[in-house]
């Protein structure tokens, strides 16, 4: 029988709480979708399923969240998708948002990297937040949705595929039962019961770096910015980050000396000589502090080959495990449930065929091997793993106190949304080729300030959206009469308008006034009738110059099945 | 130069590095210097390049 740990963790800044297990009783209804893994993308995934009105039952191992501050730095697209679940306000509040990033060698610093930030972005390029507080807000929203049932201390001990579902067996304080359900989710992180239960490996490479990574709570003078340190005084030829969080915690990573096992490197004498040592070199000698918590992590960039196995879907680090330089575990998390959560909506309600899914493992599989090569390469930098590249790594560093040109190889490059430029998904023969701007087929598009305090993307909802930027009066009746044959099959098809000089576009469910053009501009619209058709993740399917139901449907096809027929 | 192809230079020396043997790299860098030298064709800029390597040891 399960038993998890119900002694509430220990933590210099969070109160834990501790939830009473599940306990299998009477009949077990059959599922549409069960999710393994409460973590912050199973959350997600599950509050993005909710919008469609699709139940999900969430099981999770534990009895309370996650244990230290884990995942800390979210980016501006995570926070966009965290914005569809409800919870981006409340991380807004207490996080701590940052878009400079320093690179110091011998005093130095060399390289100081700037993410963009301007007008059109509500919010900021990053934003710190201990993983426990992102649970505790994702969980708020779990239980308002009245949709999801979180199954505290239920551990998957295994499953079977049928032909039209899968049979889950859980253990529990009380022990076994099955759960039958349409679909199952693994958000079951890197270490992920449902890929080894099924026998699943991962690809790739995992390199010979591990990281200590400390959490202190010290009173720093510094501003919220990343800060990196190369071959440190105290550790020659490794690598110190160091982030501020909320609540007076730093996190500070380095790499473990060769050969040195994580427990020696984390007991607290030789822990503490380290922080102090770079304390130290930093200018704060003597200052005290108190650890929260530590743990060893090993970089590893490694993916599954497809994410659809039958009925059993991956998301999140089960699906891949992606080397943190870089803020590219969460943040890779939320892309995968984004793209997953409208297209198992779909698919169970009938709204499309099983292509859905096989498109979102292509895309996100896609994404992972594209974010493996750009880890590969800040993780080399990091973590030399051979005397060539250790030989670069230090010329670079050497050159880098008087020459700028060396600085793009520090490859600072963080997390970015994921463009689907090969989707099958993308429109074959829209107008791509006519626009001088705006985003491109597969690409996520861009937010535009429309007003104080109100973004584009404050306005998006579950559906498929029909960007239409015009001057008519109304939208073409073909087109309203295409989102009411939509519409009689529940398939949620939503028309914008964006409007230069009317308040309303009859016809439109909503009229969006861009008096000053701004978003006519950043979309490339040069003409009345430029038309983005948008997945409800938010990525372009197709664009036309003109705005004309014969073309749309097509390009709607490739997203929603029988168009022409009721269902 | 442009970021890609000279991250693309900076992985090539680094996998020659590790492919050439170990006791060949020093011979190999320095081959390359001439070569990039002769390819310059400007003895007054290699000069000022050999000075500039030769700092922050």
């Amino acid at each position: 029988m399960h038993q998890p740990n119900d002694e509430p963790r220990k933590s210099i800044y969070y109160c834990y709480q501790v939830f009473p297990p599940y306990l299998p009783h009477g009949a077990q209804p059959r599922q549409k979708v069960v999710i393994v893994g409460a973590g912050p993308v199973g959350m997600t995934l599950a509050l993005l399923l909710a919008r469609y009105r699709i139940p999900s039952v969430l099981i999770e191992s534990e009895v309370q969240v996650s244990e230290g501050s884990r995942a800390i730095v979210y980016t501006r697209r995570s926070m966009e998708i965290l914005q569809q679940a409800g919870v981006a306000r409340r991380i807004a509040e207490v996080g701590l948002p940052w878009r400079f990033g320093n690179s110091y060698y011998r005093g130095h610093r060399v390289f100081r990297m700037e993410a963009p930030h301007d007008e059109d972005s509500r919010f900021y390029p990053m934003i710190n937040l201990q993983q426990q507080y992102l649970e505790e807000f994702l969980l708020d929203e779990v239980h308002r949705s009245g949709l999801v049932e979180v199954r505290w201390g239920n551990k998957l001990v295994g499953l079977s595929q049928r032909d039209d579902g899968v049979e889950a067996r859980i253990d529990t304080p009380r022990g076994e039962y099955t759960l039958s359900t349409d679909w199952l989710v693994a958000a079951d992180g890197a270490r992920s019961s449902v890929r080894s239960l099924m026998g699943l490996s991962l690809v790739g490479a995992s390199y010979t770096g591990r990281f200590v990574i400390a959490d202190i709570k010290i009173d720093l003078d510094l501003p919220t910015e990343r800060l990196a340190f190369f071959d440190p005084e105290w550790n020659p030829g490794n690598t110190v980050l160091m982030h501020r969080q909320p609540f007076g915690i730093w996190r500070i990573d380095f790499r473990l000396p060769e050969g040195e096992e994580p427990e020696e490197a984390l007991r607290f004498e030789v822990l503490a000589a380290r922080i102090d040592a770079h304390l130290r070199m930093i200018g704060y000698e003597g200052k005290s502090w108190e650890l929260g918590w530590c743990s060893v992590y090993s970089a590893r960039a490694l993916t599954l080959e497809d994410y659809v196995h039958g009925n059993v879907v991956f998301v999140g680090d089960a699906a891949h495990v992606l080397p943190i330089f870089g803020v590219r575990g969460a943040n890779t998390g939320f892309q995968d449930a984004f793209d997953l959560a409208w297209k198992l909506a779909f698919t169970l309600h009938g709204w499309s065929g099983r292509s859905l899914l096989t498109s979102y493992s292509e895309e996100r599989v896609g994404a992972a091997k594209e974010i493996i090569e750009e880890a590969g390469r800040s993780t080399r930098f990091m973590t030399p793993p051979t005397t060539g590249h250790r030989t670069m790594r230090d010329a670079v560093l050497s050159l880098s106190i008087e020459n700028g040109f060396v600085g793009p190889l520090f490859h600072w490059r963080t997390s970015r949304p994921h463009v689907y430029a090969r989707s099958r998904l993308n429109a074959r023969d829209d107008d791509q080729a006519l626009f001088l701007e705006g985003p491109v087929d597969g690409a996520p598009i861009p937010n535009v300030k429309l007003g104080l305090d109100d973004f584009l993307l404050d306005h998006w909802d579950e559906s498929i959206h029909l960007l239409v930027f015009t001057e008519h009066e109304a939208l073409p009746a073909d087109v309203t009469t295409l989102q009411q044959r939509l519409r009689a099959r529940g398939v949620p098809l939503r028309l914008l308008a964006i409007s230069l000089g009317r308040r309303r576009v009859e016809g439109a469910d909503l009229t969006l006034p861009d008096p000053e053009g701004r978003c006519w501009r950043k979309y490339g619209a040069s003409a009345d009738g430029a038309t983005y058709l948008v997945r409800p993740d938010q990525h372009v399917a197709a664009r036309w110059g003109n705005c004309t139901a014969h073309r749309i449907a097509p390009a709607l096809e490739r997203l929603v099945n029988r168009l022409g027929e009721s269902a | 130069m442009n970021v890609a192809d000279l991250e693309r230079i900076y992985d090539l020396l680094a996998d020659t590095i590790d492919a050439v043997p170990e006791d060949k790299v020093r011979l190999f860098l320095a081959k390359f210097a001439l070569l990039a030298a002769h390819a310059l064709d400007d003895a007054r800029q290699v000069t000022a390049l050999i000075e500039n390597a030769k700092a922050d040891l």
